[in-house]
């Protein structure tokens, strides 16, 4: 049992060594070897850094436009709300579900901002706030209540729920795009209208609140407990239908927080394009994963999601930047994510067989 | 056999009762898992709940810990009425529990899980470094060996495990503990740990606990009433000091003896009525 005590302080903290001379180089070189695969975090991290240098420093093409300041905020423009909506996600795969229909609550939010604004004359930002509320929150209790009181695989009952909301937003809008409302317009720069880095900013706030909500408060703590071990957490007093029923409306919440800052900052509300739906879906489970959380609950990091969702929006516009065509893109792309998720299963393995101390 | 059902019998063990159960039967769909338990705890007393696997014995300690109601019947709190909602009910009411699972998180640290909900809390945040100190503070106490408080339980032997839950139970302030096997896994060590703890309960008087063991050695050196549950029915109740393993093995042997004679009988007509048919 020693090696626990051993590995504690390594888990807190880590980090290379403070023994010095040429024999400390090599032993630093050592820790920072270990700290790399005990650090569920550590991995993905060096994947960013190395596609940052790689597309940034390498490729002579990217050299010349990758920091720029024009590709950095069409960088973080696709990275954040990937990071966003994938924080939800985290929490959720935590304890042991999944949210699939968030992608159409992404497209579904604006297009009830328009409604309530335009049709109904609701002043700007109760609007926008009402929005969320009414079909993040809403939605994403109707996936808990399906999921938990109903008792329907959380796969399912999502997919379900995002099929009605897709057919939802067509039979409402016509198949129409819709206009920002004017009177959002001078709101807007808050979310993302105006070509700052606006979005990336919520991405970075939203980290530290769920950051610390999953790692500081009885929230983080019971998640992922009933995630590791549901009918323990029920027998020490864990409510854990309002766990999920949470995790679920707070998921919800936060995609439609996300359609409604890419309505401003597209300056559009696209109510027709599938692909509109399924990308931040798709693009935010993966960034979960790959980040390190697992599918079969437990364990995961919001960290962890934030570098995931870099790694998935540096991967897609660093092929852009270098010009790859866009047929092939999708199959680098596809390869990016394997290899990504190889590393980490592997690394998974190495420390949870305590082979690397 | 000896069929006592230990209701009542002096006026004033009624008084002192800190935890009756009355005619609690249990269903789950057709299967029966308890019939018309008649249980009861005094103020200070160790009752050892013993039984054959299957016997219903997990079953009753969770009605009584607030995790699933009865089917019918119902516990007195010291003489009053109560329904348990919930865990979280039946603890407010001092009432806490070692489950046989242990309810432990492998995910989470020695620390989270000795807290696992009723954490330390300076709002909104866990206050880690108040639960870590206290964690030590009580494995240290009881004697427990536990490197560090922030390894996940994961990693821990199942004699640790249980101590954890053990003393997250006993630490709890609980006034009716219930525990569900503690000593399963415990090594001969850790199961003196474990006694030493119920011992010390016991002397300081106020505290009253149930325990379920298999080992009828260590019950009855720890406990002060037997209880033998056979079926879904308390078949024994007697105090400690007039039992010996030796009677309560005799009970055990005898009933498997009548069940199995019966199941023979059972199978044998079964297959006297199959052969008839085999033979028309």
């Amino acid at each position: 049992m020693s090696e626990t005590a051993q590995r504690a302080p390594g888990v807190a903290g880590g980090g290379p060594a403070e023994t010095p001379g040429a024999a400390g180089a090599l032993e630093g070189l050592r820790r920072a070897g270990r700290f790399l695969v005990k650090q569920r975090e550590a991995t993905v991290f060096l994947v960013v850094v190395l596609l940052i240098i790689y597309f940034g420093v390498i490729n002579s093409t990217g050299r010349s436009v990758f920091f720029t300041h024009a590709a950095l905020v069409n960088l973080s423009v696709i990275a954040a709300p990937i990071m966003i909506i994938a924080y939800g996600e985290v929490l959720l795969l935590i304890c042991g579900e999944i949210d699939l229909s968030v992608g159409f609550i992404y497209v579904f939010a604006p297009y009830v901002m328009f409604y309530f604004v335009q049709y109904y004359h609701v002043p700007g930002i109760l609007g926008i706030i009402l929005a969320i509320l009414v079909v993040g929150g809403g939605v994403g209790w109707l996936n808990g209540f399906l999921t938990v009181t109903m008792r329907l695989p959380s796969f399912i009952t999502t997919l379900g729920t995002g099929f009605v909301l897709s057919g939802l937003v067509l039979t409402l809008s016509h198949g129409e795009q819709a206009p920002i409302p004017p009177v959002l317009d001078n709101l807007g720069k808050w979310f993302g209208s105006s070509a700052n880095f606006s979005m990336i900013s919520w991405a970075v706030i939203l980290l530290v609140v769920f950051h610390v909500l999953l790692r500081n408060t009885r929230w983080g703590l019971h998640t992922i407990a009933v995630g590791g071990n549901a009918l323990g957490a029920r027998e020490a007093g864990v409510n854990v239908p309002r766990i999920k029923y949470g995790n679920f409306m707070l998921t919800g919440l936060l995609g439609a927080f996300t359609g409604i800052t890419i309505a401003f900052q597209t300056n559009v509300i696209d109510t027709f394009s599938g692909g509109a739906a399924y990308q931040p879906m798709f693009y935010s489970v993966a960034a979960a994963v790959i980040g390190g959380t697992a599918m079969l609950g437990g364990s995961g990091t919001i960290i962890g999601a934030f570098l995931g969702g870099a790694v998935l929006a540096l991967l897609t516009n660093g092929f852009e930047v270098i010009g790859i065509s866009a047929y092939p893109l999708q199959i680098y792309f596809g390869g990016a994510i394997l290899i990504a998720m190889i590393a980490n299963v592997q690394f998974a393995r190495l420390r949870g067989e305590g082979k690397v101390r | 056999m000896t069929t006592q059902q230990g209701e009542r019998q002096d006026g004033a063990a009624q008084t002192t009762d800190v935890l009756q159960a009355e005619h609690i039967s249990k269903s789950y769909g057709a299967v029966t898992a308890l019939i018309d338990v008649n249980m009861r705890l005094a103020r200070g007393e160790v009752l050892g709940l013993l039984g054959d696997n299957g016997a219903g014995k997990s079953t009753l300690i969770k009605i009584l810990c607030g995790f699933q109601p009865p089917t019918s019947g119902r516990i007195l709190l010291n003489g009053q009425d109560v329904t348990l909602r919930s865990v979280d009910h039946a603890r407010s009411l001092g009432i806490d529990c070692v489950y046989q699972d242990l309810a432990l998180v492998n995910q989470l640290s020695v620390y989270h899980n000795m807290f696992l909900n009723r954490e330390k809390v300076r709002w909104p945040l866990l206050s880690n470094r108040t639960m870590k100190r206290l964690a030590r503070q009580y494995l240290d106490e009881m004697g427990v060996n536990i490197p560090s408080v922030e390894a996940d339980v994961a990693q821990l032997s199942g004699g640790q495990r249980q101590a954890i839950a053990v003393a997250r139970a006993v630490y709890s302030n609980a006034k009716i503990l219930l525990l569900d096997e503690p000593l399963a896994a415990m090594g001969a060590k850790e199961a003196a740990i474990i006694l030493d703890q119920v011992r010390e309960l016991k002397e300081k008087g106020d505290v009253s606990v149930i325990i379920i063991a298999h080992n009828y050695g260590q019950a009855l050196e720890i406990c002060d009433r037997i209880n033998l549950l056979q079926h879904g029915e308390i078949t024994f109740d007697k105090p400690a000091a007039e039992t010996s393993v030796e009677e309560l093995n005799d009970i055990v042997i005898a009933e498997y003896r009548r069940a199995l004679a019966e199941r023979q009988r059972q199978v044998g007509e079964a297959r006297g009525t199959g052969n008839g048919k085999a033979t028309a």
